[in-house]
């Protein structure tokens, strides 16, 4: 099975230790660059053609804050209206619970095998592999998710999970590995999209015709009828919520929005932010079950709510505005870090700048890679700019520095907490204070810059410690004969005609 | 209109030069300016650290020392951005802390009288023509501060532009970072070089002599990064291209 539960990344290196490798593995570079590059101007062309974009941006913002604020009565209507409607509800406080819940629905229909579309909720719990221990097999049945978990990897983005992998690389995964798990690839099989497309289509069906038991996530959960809302490009989504018997729904609580007029404006945000498309090919909704043998759709319908962090998170007044978030990808599209360092640096289903953000709130800074996350970023504010929710990712990851950093007090399972700074920030906390207590002073300042003037000639040319990762890469600049402020003095600010 | 120049620390210990060029332009265009010596960091690196708390002396130090100016400013888009876009927001954090509206009362009157140079220059004294002369092949680096938080726009390409003598060359992929990120160029010191040589590499292609921004920390990391793969290119900050006349010609 593939890796991709949270489960897999504990014990993950620092995220500069597994952006080292990274940076160097060219074959990876030249795959992000060209995928990010290419998805970059096709969003930013999709995204000019709307007038009123900042508009768009705004009200999302709005409808997803409101929400949030009041999630209390709109989760409470969720249930009643999904209830209503023939679904439900199963309340699952972590991943654990959500992982046994879910596989305790699937044994009670007596199979051992479901089909899946598309979800980060069930992949942030580890749902498959929690089946699999349970003899469960699942099947992921979109097609860079298929790629995945037919080559025993890890997802790196959010919306293209295979983006790390090209066109060579699937269809050596497709002809090593489809055999071992259903239809293998037909033989002769190249490169060309469309034959690795219709090699994983003829895959695929065996497994669509055959499942009693779909699993999905949702990008939505309108609370006034209780309809779930999926979004997909290609299909595979359409008939894992059509053609089982049960169909069982795993889902963040942020993911609520209150009515039908709210879905509009992320009908109109989401596709343009994340696959640079006016609107997504196929859009599914469903409002609990058709008990007519003549409709579509699923006999059974459970809807199992994760909260797994979320409510910790909702608690922090920054922090918060990470659950606006929708999962576009625009973000880790944009940015400079994730095209360089690749999704799996990040130790988390969540990668680049939202994975930055999340991961550290959803699991805690207690871990390496989460204490290390929000050091990812040179805060260039390119993926504030794109976010379809307005989320700050900057100030954000801010925020969480000085959590890392400092400590204070954070929510974890709903208890106020007072968190002790991470490990290996005493000598920058150190260095923090000193350089603050020399800025306090100018004649400290200006007796420090002097030794540096003085002492010019002495300089080496690499530096100690921390300093060395800087001069490992670049030369330092020089450091002229007197600072600034000892030739305004002299010259009485160049009045007087001196150099 | 009283006028003081925030050089920022980095600029006063290590980049002189670009000070001397402000006072020279903006004498050059009649505006006096002072150099109130109390300043020193505006704590963009504690903040950005997350070292807030210690930030917060620094920003009201900058409140005190820069309280009596008309007009703050500063030729790093950077710490321009820290005043006008962090300290607002330290002001809500220290309320949001129950610590009250101190911190955001004293830190208020300085954060609207703050501007970048090239704001300066062509939203409050109304040119792009400043009379320089700079006969070189330039292309240009808006470094990420200037550019998203505070939104220069083309501010600085129309003052390159007016310049004599200088040839501006597009810059590929110019609204890319640099990849310094202050502690983030020794923090991830190997995502940092890469960003870097990317954008040195792009600089290269361009052909131009000399590669511009109005930022001099980016510009410390590539010209560091330049001078260790020796790239025969100049950095150099907007300021100093913008001070060089016929007469008095930056060499």
């Amino acid at each position: 099975m593939s890796g991709t539960s949270g489960g897999t990344y504990l014990g993950m290196p620092a995220f500069p230790e597994a952006a080292h490798d990274a940076v160097r593995d060219t074959t990876l570079r030249g795959n992000l660059r060209h995928a990010t590059h290419t998805i970059r101007a096709k969003r930013a062309h999709a995204v000019a053609e709307v007038s009123d974009w900042a508009e768009l941006r705004e009200a999302g913002k709005r409808i997803k804050d409101h929400t949030l604020r009041h999630l209390d009565r709109y989760l409470v209507q969720v249930e009643e209206t999904v209830t209503a409607a023939g679904g439900t509800v199963h309340w699952a406080a972590d991943a654990e619970e959500a992982n046994r819940i879910v596989a305790g629905l699937v044994r009670e229909t007596g199979e051992s095998e479901v089909v899946k579309v598309k979800s980060m909720a069930t992949q942030e719990i580890g749902l498959n592999e929690a089946l699999e221990a349970e003899g469960i097999r699942a099947y992921e049945t979109d097609l860079a998710e298929l790629i995945v978990q037919l080559g025993k990897d890890r997802p790196s983005h959010i919306l293209v999970p295979a983006i790390h992998r090209n066109r060579g690389e699937i269809r050596e995964i497709f002809a090593r590995e489809m055999s071992e798990w259903g239809r293998p690839a037909p033989e002769g099989l190249t490169d060309s999209p469309a034959e690795l497309a219709e090699a994983a289509r003829l895959h695929l069906r065996e497994k669509f015709l055959r499942a009693k038991v779909g699993i999905s996530g949702a990008n939505f959960v309108v609370a006034e009828t209780g309809t779930l809302v999926v979004v997909e490009s290609e299909g595979n989504g359409r008939m894992c919520l059509t053609l089982p018997e049960t169909l069982i729904s795993v889902v963040g609580i942020e993911k609520i929005v209150p009515t039908w007029r709210d879905l509009e404006v992320f009908l109109q945000t989401l596709p343009r932010s994340s696959t640079a498309e006016r609107m997504n090919p196929y859009t599914s909704m469903w409002t609990g079950t058709s008990d007519s043998d003549r409709a579509d759709g699923p006999r059974t319908f459970h809807l199992v709510l994760l909260d797994n962090g979320r409510t910790d998170t909702l608690a922090d007044e920054v922090g918060r505005q990470a659950l606006r978030c929708i999962r576009c990808s625009a973000c880790l599209n944009v940015c400079p870090v994730y095209e360089r360092a690749g999704g799996h640096a990040y130790g988390s289903v969540y990668p680049g700048p939202i994975g930055a953000i999340l991961s550290p709130q959803l699991r805690g800074t207690g871990s390496e890679i989460d204490a290390s996350l929000p050091y990812a970023s040179s805060l260039c504010g390119a993926c504030y700019e794109v976010c379809p929710v307005a989320i700050d990712i900057p100030e954000v990851l801010v925020h969480l520095r000085e959590r890392v950093a400092q400590g204070g007090t954070a929510t974890r399972e709903g208890a106020k907490v007072v968190l002790r700074p991470a490990k290996g920030h005493a000598a920058e906390r150190a260095a923090m204070r000193a350089a603050r207590w020399a800025f306090g002073r100018p004649g400290a300042l200006r007796a420090g810059q002097r030794l540096a003037s003085r002492t010019r000639r002495l300089h080496p040319r690499t530096l100690p410690g921390p300093g060395r990762a800087w001069s490992e890469s670049r030369d330092l600049p020089p450091v002229p004969a007197e600072p600034f402020r000892d030739w305004w003095r002299r010259t009485n600010g160049g009045e007087d005609g001196a150099k | 209109m009283r006028v003081a120049l925030f050089l920022t620390c980095v600029n006063d210990t290590l980049y002189p030069d670009t000070g001397r060029a402000v006072v020279k332009l903006l004498r050059r265009l009649g505006v006096e300016v002072d150099f109130p010596a109390g300043q020193t960091c505006c704590g963009q690196a504690h903040y950005n650290t997350g070292y807030r708390h210690e930030a917060e002396p620094l920003a009201r130090r900058y409140a005190e020392v820069f309280a009596d100016y008309d007009a703050i400013v500063t030729p790093s888009g950077s710490c321009g951005a820290m005043v006008r876009e962090l300290y607002p927001r330290m002001g809500e954090r220290a309320r949001a802390e129950g610590r009250g509206d101190t911190l955001a009362r004293t830190l208020a009157p300085v954060v609207p009288r703050t501007y970048e140079l090239s704001e300066f220059l062509v939203d409050v004294l109304g040119v792009s023509d400043v009379g320089a002369f700079y006969p070189h092949t330039v292309t240009y680096h808006p470094t990420c501060h200037g550019l998203r938080a505070l939104g220069l726009g083309d501010r600085p390409l129309r003052l390159l532009r007016a310049v004599k003598g200088l040839e501006l060359v597009e810059l590929p992929g110019a609204e890319e970072c640099c990849g310094f990120g202050g502690t983030f160029a020794v923090k991830n010191a190997d995502v940092s070089t890469a960003m870097g040589v990317d954008k040195v590499r792009n600089a290269e292609a361009t052909g131009a002599d000399a590669l511009c921004a109005a930022d001099n920390s980016c510009l410390m990391h590539l010209g560091g990064t330049m001078s260790r793969l020796k790239v025969d290119m100049r950095p150099v900050h907007l300021a100093e291209i913008l001070a060089s006349t016929e007469e008095e010609p930056l060499v």
